[in-house]
């Protein structure tokens, strides 16, 4: 039952309370990266400890489940590590993480296998799909998208998260849930100075703990929240988890570390509070591949490919085309572009030719591609376990007799707008902009946002911070958030065996954090965080949209520190949950603050960011073909810049920095 | 006549019931509030009754607290009204939605 009348907090409260917990390795936040990270150095023999806001046996953005492991070099495929992450590189125009790119496709087999050993199911051991086209007969693994030559693995993700933290269990990480991160802990308070631990509040009981650690890895994702925000469907608005606010990019920004790609933000496609549940509508997407369409008569929509070729039978939908290697998941360069509905469907609509609305056609499917779809992606796949398949089927959904209904074309848009990526394809931001409502945009919800940048290590510009998962600029994909949690975990544990002496807190730094984080739960009247947010959102819709130019910026900057001068300082809380909320709204404007820094920084507009400047229009030009690098130096904004492909050759780097891993050295 | 007393209640928010609980089934073991990402739940202060919905708002409608519940009935998941879709059957042409 809701519950509307007051009641005594549950929880036993004991604010400014200290706990102090000594680590090798801290692990900040318990998703999919988090649990690696923390699995991989306890493997080492080091002690570890990891924080998480909520609960880790199904916390984060791939904690619930998974239905895809993409863009894995396996011994069944004629992709090398070397293409997967040129691919990645050439469809982003170059702003993509070729690092951390690299080093998810060189391990990202490992991983997986690695995934079975801890209990998580990878292949069809009951036979189901026995006889299909997308499983190979010896190895019972299944594939999406490219059966011909395949690389993106279909896997059973909702085994996972349940295993990670069984494992990390057993391995003996210490692991404190309710603990939302709230700070960095640098050597001397100083910014830009050794990160040495953390600082934590518990949203039950309102205590506060210190971690003292050696190497810190920030597992704690991205920012989110910074353009759509509803007060009364909070949840649901957003495609990342609830707890997801960029609590970590505030934290490392405060303390000094270097980000890029910033500036980047993309028409949110997918997670507005008026969208549906995810992947639980009738659709050719991702998930839903290589779905059969219809329209209102029962006609069947055409698929093509990257050439235009009708095609003709399902088998074709899941092949290259010609002059095609192999198949992205959801890239739209054409080298890579997976077949999908006839690109002129708008238009044909328009002319009557096809009748509204669409169904996904699930029963005219073999058996196979049918419980591939729904049963396998939708039921494995996050948030489809429960609130899709169980729910629909208790509904009475039957996919061998029922047609389920797409709303792709009822928008009023093209359907190009659904399809995410295609928004960096479209060059005339003046026509985007007539079409769109300045409030669907996002930043890092949607993937492929901007972040930390690291080094071949994974560590951050500060020394002894690490970076996975969605914490790493242009970072995607369970299977990356996999890798790199799986990889900055050893290097971590490398780093904090390094470190001899026992990290020393700055009191003072403590203090002023304690001061900070209780502010809230002081005040008994004031502002809510839901207004806050809801502020801090029309401030970016209204100065960081679609189309920008310095005055816009220069006047959100001005509205952002207005908020945190004369806005922050009523916020109020009167509970440890509320408390927490109020945090991440602190860290939400923090974000914006940020983002809006970044975009003032780059004097050009980019497709490949999003990026549209009406004072600097000219698209993606030679001078402006770089990495923009913005941090805090002494409390001022500090612009660098790298050039793209600054990771240098990806083999050789990569095989330098592992030599033990590759197997060049023993131990 | 008796007439039944009126309050004066303030709007809760809405969409306000992510879950249902059935009370005869669930034992109150609080399972779903410690599975849950977002601590939407919070114990019901009289033992053993399902536990209290206090921030509906903040469910990201994963469905873990379903998933975990060991008492099969006692808690059943429910999409906001504005999220169920429709279905159309094959043979027979009749509409049906969530």
């Amino acid at each position: 039952m809701y519950q509307a009348e007051l009641l005594e907090w549950p929880y036993p409260v004991n604010y400014e309370k200290e706990n102090e917990i000594s680590t090798d390795v801290l692990v900040l936040g318990g998703g999919i990266a988090g649990c690696w990270a923390a699995i991989s150095a306890a493997r080492k023999g080091v002690k570890v400890v990891m924080i998480e806001k909520g609960a880790t046996i199904r916390s984060g953005a791939g904690g619930k489940g998974a239905d895809h492991w993409l863009n894995t070099p396996n011994p069944l495929a004629d992709v090398t590590a070397e293409e997967i992450t040129n691919m990645e590189i050439e469809s982003n125009g170059g702003y993509a993480n070729g690092l951390s790119r690299y080093i998810a496709a060189r391990e990202s087999y490992d991983a997986l296998l690695d995934m079975e050993q801890l209990g998580g199911k990878i292949r069809d051991t009951e036979d189901v799909f026995k006889g299909a086209h997308f499983r190979d007969e010896k190895t019972k693994f299944c594939f999406a998208y490219d059966y011909q030559n395949p690389c993106h693995f279909r896997v059973w993700g909702t085994t996972f998260k349940p295993a990670l933290y069984q494992e990390c269990k057993r391995l003996g990480v210490e692991i404190y849930d309710r603990v939302q991160a709230t700070s960095l802990l640098t050597e001397g308070g100083e910014q830009g100075a050794s990160v040495i631990g953390a600082t934590g509040l518990n949203n039950r009981t309102g205590e506060f703990y210190i971690f003292k650690a050696k190497a810190t890895v920030n597992c704690l994702s991205r920012h989110q929240r910074n353009w759509v925000f509803s007060t009364e469907t909070v949840g649901i608005s957003t495609f990342r988890p609830t707890c997801v606010v960029g609590n970590g990019y505030a934290m490392s920004w405060r303390a000094g570390a270097k980000f890029t790609m910033m500036e980047k933000s993309v028409r949110n496609p997918m997670s507005d509070g008026w969208a549906y549940p995810p992947f639980g509508t009738g659709n050719p997407f991702t998930t839903w591949v290589p779905c059969s369409m219809v329209d209102a008569d029962g006609k069947e929509v055409p698929w093509e490919d990257v050439n235009g070729k009708i095609l003709s039978n399902l088998e074709e939908r899941t092949r290259p085309a010609s002059g095609q290697k192999f198949l992205g998941s959801r890239e739209t360069d054409p080298r890579w572009r997976a077949p999908h509905l006839i690109s002129d469907l708008p238009e044909r609509v328009i002319r009557g030719e096809f009748k509204l609305p669409l169904y996904a056609n699930l029963p005219d499917m073999s058996d196979h591609e049918r419980k591939a779809i729904w049963g396998l992606m939708v039921g494995e796949e996050a948030k489809t376990c429960i609130p899709v398949l169980n729910t629909y089927t208790e509904s009475g959904f039957e996919p061998q007799m029922d047609l389920l209904q797409s709303y792709i074309m009822l928008r009023g848009s093209s359907i190009g707008d659904r399809m995410p990526g295609v928004a960096a394809s479209m060059a005339e931001p003046a026509s985007k902009a007539i079409l769109a409502l300045p409030q669907e945009r996002a930043g890092g919800e949607t993937g492929n946002a901007g972040g930390l940048i690291v080094d071949w290590n994974l560590m951050t510009t500060l020394p002894g911070m690490f970076a996975a998962g969605d914490a790493l600029f242009a970072g995607n994909y369970h299977n990356h958030a996999a890798t790199t949690g799986r990889y900055a975990g050893r290097k971590a544990a490398d780093y904090a065996m390094r470190v001899a002496d026992k990290p020393v807190i700055d009191r003072k730094q403590v203090e002023t954090e304690k001061v900070r984080v209780y502010a809230p739960s002081k005040r008994k009247d004031g502002l809510e965080w839901k207004e806050l947010t809801f502020a801090g959102c029309r401030v970016m819709q209204n100065y960081c949209g679609e189309l920008k130019n310095d005055e816009l910026l220069k006047i959100g900057l001005i509205w952002i520190k207005d908020i945190q001068e004369n806005e922050v300082p009523k916020l109020c809380a009167d509970n440890p949950h509320k408390l927490g909320r109020a945090l991440d709204v602190i860290d939400i404007i923090t974000c914006d603050e940020l983002i809006l820094q970044a975009s003032l920084a780059r004097k050009s507009s980019c497709r490949f960011l999003d990026f549209w400047r009406l004072d600097y229009p000219e698209d993606d030009p030679a001078k402006w073909h770089k990495w923009i690098i913005i941090n805090l130096e002494s409390g001022k904004v500090k612009i660098g810049e790298l050039p793209i492909g600054f990771w240098g050759p990806l083999k050789e780097n990569y095989e330098a920095y592992n030599r033990d891993y590759v197997g060049l050295v023993s131990g | 006549m008796v007439r039944e007393k009126i309050y004066a209640t303030s709007n809760p928010p809405a969409p306000n019931r992510p879950v249902i609980f059935d009370a005869d089934i669930c034992n109150g073991c609080n399972t779903c509030v410690e599975a849950c990402d977002a601590d939407v739940f919070i114990p019901n202060p009289d033992k053993g009754k399902p536990p209290l919905i206090l921030y509906p708002d903040e469910c990201w409608y994963g469905g873990c607290c379903v998933a975990h519940c060991p008492m099969p009935g006692a808690i059943k998941f429910n999409l906001p009204l504005m999220q169920r879709v429709r279905w159309k059957r094959m043979t027979t042409g009749g509409h049906f939605r969530l």
